[in-house]
């Protein structure tokens, strides 16, 4: 399947990469609007961690032996047949946070407006996801894995 | 008597029945598989039965597989029907309504059954158990046709606590009923067990711990419950009462047959039972901690292992996440341990509820508690599982920031190992 790959060495700590997801994630799908009239905004589903001069963007991995599967109590969260993705379906999600107990990433929020998972979800629909498109110095990219 | 004929039989259509379809069709896309369960519905995940009562999950969101789910994976599906008798060594197991079924490989995924306490009084009507479906439609209907006020909830472990969140939401004031000394005290140490007591006394909550229901009452000739006796004598007003003291492992079926047994059933790390091709999962098993993730992963091993898979259970630890009066909690590991051979940090802040506490043996985490803040829980879990020494970020672990750059670079390249990550 297509991953994200994470190059820690290219990232600076810009942050355009989780503006622009929780841009996507957004009503509006607009910058302005999300930013000034979203309330509350949706939650990054991209992560991005400092210390000192380190700094990488991570978000879910879509794991081959996902524990977030195993756990999901709703069957709520399920692996997309075409694409390989973890995604949560919405409808399905009550909350339970079993799939924050287990993921070892711990890239899967609760959502900042609904009780319900938040979570990478490669930008269903994108031909590239939008954390991707918009790094400037190549530190996330969108390639074929192994699997 | 009428004759089924299966490659794979599994008995039992809940976390580990269902997780065993899929951990066949993995290896073995063809081979014909039957469900046998005592239920009448297609398929539900208990734990949402709480949230069905409380009216937040319809009937028709409480399925985790959907209907087709069976016949794409081209499974027979048998229900409202009991597996009452095994022959293992002719391979047959017959039903309540007559069939019997004859299997290669067979899935024992039976489940547990509550434990109904012995007190006098406990088959009145407006006494329920609670961890079935059919439990919940009966409290529902019994709370609409009564017009309930006053609820008693026997157990405060999770699914007592996971039924009284149900009944406050619906407007009735509940009282616990605790053996220990307070709520949650397998899985929770005294201080996050006390935020959840404030809140819950706060909805209006009675809480009596070290006690209990010693005869349920009605009142006259009526049948209906109408309040219980404390131990300690006091009485409480009750017109629906639920026990939730624990479950046991259903083994019935398996009494009197060469499968072996203690409280449950025993098996190998291939989920294995002492007879070849008879396997067992979930909340059935010996030494099983019951909880979902639990019963679906064992479930998937067996099923690809029946399947002539090579797949191993190299076991689990204790874990749950349960939000009460708004406050998300996650428990994993050993949470109760004061003795000297564990080092212990924590973390709280009283105003806003938030409370954290990890539980270090030999530099390594065996246990954690998150109340009020659970965000990346999950990371401490893999810390556990992986058994990762601690020791150059023990002074980091409950920081606000902590993620996966503070965590061992050896444990950050195991992890992200093959899923496209340089660290
Ligand atoms: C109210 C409630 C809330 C819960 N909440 C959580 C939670 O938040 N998180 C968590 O991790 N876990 C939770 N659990 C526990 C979780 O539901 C169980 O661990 C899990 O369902 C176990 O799955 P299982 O497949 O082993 O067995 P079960 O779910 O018990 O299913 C066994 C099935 O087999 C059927 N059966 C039994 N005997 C026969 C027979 N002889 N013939 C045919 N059919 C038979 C039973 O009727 C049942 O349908 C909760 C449980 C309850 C009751």
């Amino acid at each position: 399947m297509k991953r994200i790959r994470i190059d820690e060495k290219y990232c600076m700590g810009c942050r355009l990469c989780e503006v622009h997801c929780i841009v996507q994630h957004s009503k509006t799908k607009n910058i302005l609007k999300t930013y000034m009239g979203e309330y509350p905004k949706p939650a990054p589903r991209i992560l991005v961690e400092e210390k000192g001069y380190i700094t990488f963007a991570l978000q879910c991995r879509h794991c081959e032996d996902a524990p977030c599967l195993d756990a999901c109590m709703t069957g709520a969260m399920y692996r997309d047949k075409e694409t390989g993705a973890v995604l949560c379906n919405e409808d399905k999600c009550v909350g339970c946070w079993m799939c924050i107990m287990v993921c070892p990433f711990g890239v899967i929020s609760r959502s900042s407006d609904k009780k319900i998972a938040s979570k990478c979800d490669l930008c269903m629909g994108e031909d590239i996801p939008v954390c991707v498109k918009n790094c400037p110095n190549e530190a996330l990219k969108y390639e074929d894995s192994k699997d | 008597m009428k004759t089924l004929k299966t490659e794979y039989l599994i008995i039992g259509n809940s976390a580990a029945g269902v997780a065993c379809i899929e951990g066949i069709r993995k290896v073995d896309k063809t081979g014909s598989i039957a469900v046998i369960s005592d239920e009448n519905i297609f398929n539900y995940s208990r734990p949402l039965i709480s949230y069905f009562l409380a009216g937040k999950v319809k009937k028709r969101a409480m399925p985790f597989r959907d209907k087709k789910f069976y016949s794409r994976n081209n499974v027979k599906l048998v229900l409202g029907n009991t597996a009452e008798k095994l022959d293992t060594k002719k391979r047959i197991a017959y039903l309540s309504h007559g069939e019997k079924v004859v299997f290669n490989k067979l899935l024992i995924a039976t489940g547990g059954s509550p434990i109904i306490p012995e007190i006098k009084g406990s088959r009145l009507d407006g006494v329920f158990a609670f961890t079935k479906f059919g439990d919940a439609v009966a409290i529902k209907d019994y709370i609409k046709k009564h017009y309930i006020k006053h609820a008693v909830v026997i157990g405060g472990g999770l699914i007592g606590l996971k039924a009284v969140e149900a009944l406050i939401e619906l407007g009735i004031k509940v009282s616990i009923v605790e053996l220990a000394d307070r709520i949650l005290s397998t899985t929770f140490d005294t201080k996050a067990s006390g935020i959840i007591q404030d809140a819950l006394r706060k909805a209006g909550c009675n809480i009596f711990t070290k006690n209990t229901v010693a005869e349920i009452l009605s009142k006259g000739e009526d049948k209906k419950v109408t309040s219980v006796t404390l131990k300690t004598r006091k009485q409480v007003p009750a017109d629906l009462v639920i026990t939730a003291i624990g479950v046991s492992p259903n083994i019935q079926l398996v009494k009197n047959t060469s499968i072996s047994i203690n409280r449950g059933i025993l098996v190998d790390e291939a989920m294995q039972t002492n007879v070849k091709d008879i396997y067992a999962a979930g909340d059935v098993c010996e030494k099983n901690i019951p909880i979902w993730p639990n019963a679906f992963k064992q479930g998937r091993i067996a099923g690809e292992n029946m399947a002539s898979g090579n797949a191993e259970y190299t076991g689990s630890i204790a874990m749950n996440s349960v939000e009460l009066c708004g406050i998300p909690t996650i428990s994993i590991g050993k949470t109760s341990l004061e003795q000297d051979k564990y080092e212990i940090l924590e973390m709280r802040k009283k105003e806003e509820s938030i409370y954290k506490k990890i539980v270090l043996e030999n530099n390594h985490i065996v246990g954690c508690i998150f109340v009020g803040d659970i965000e990346r829980a999950g990371i401490y879990t893999g810390l556990i599982i992986n058994r990762v020494d601690i020791s150059n970020i023990k002074d980091k672990l409950l920081e606000e920031d902590f993620g996966v750059l503070a965590l061992p670079e050896k444990y950050r390249k195991h992890l992200v190992g093959d899923v496209g990550l340089e660290v």
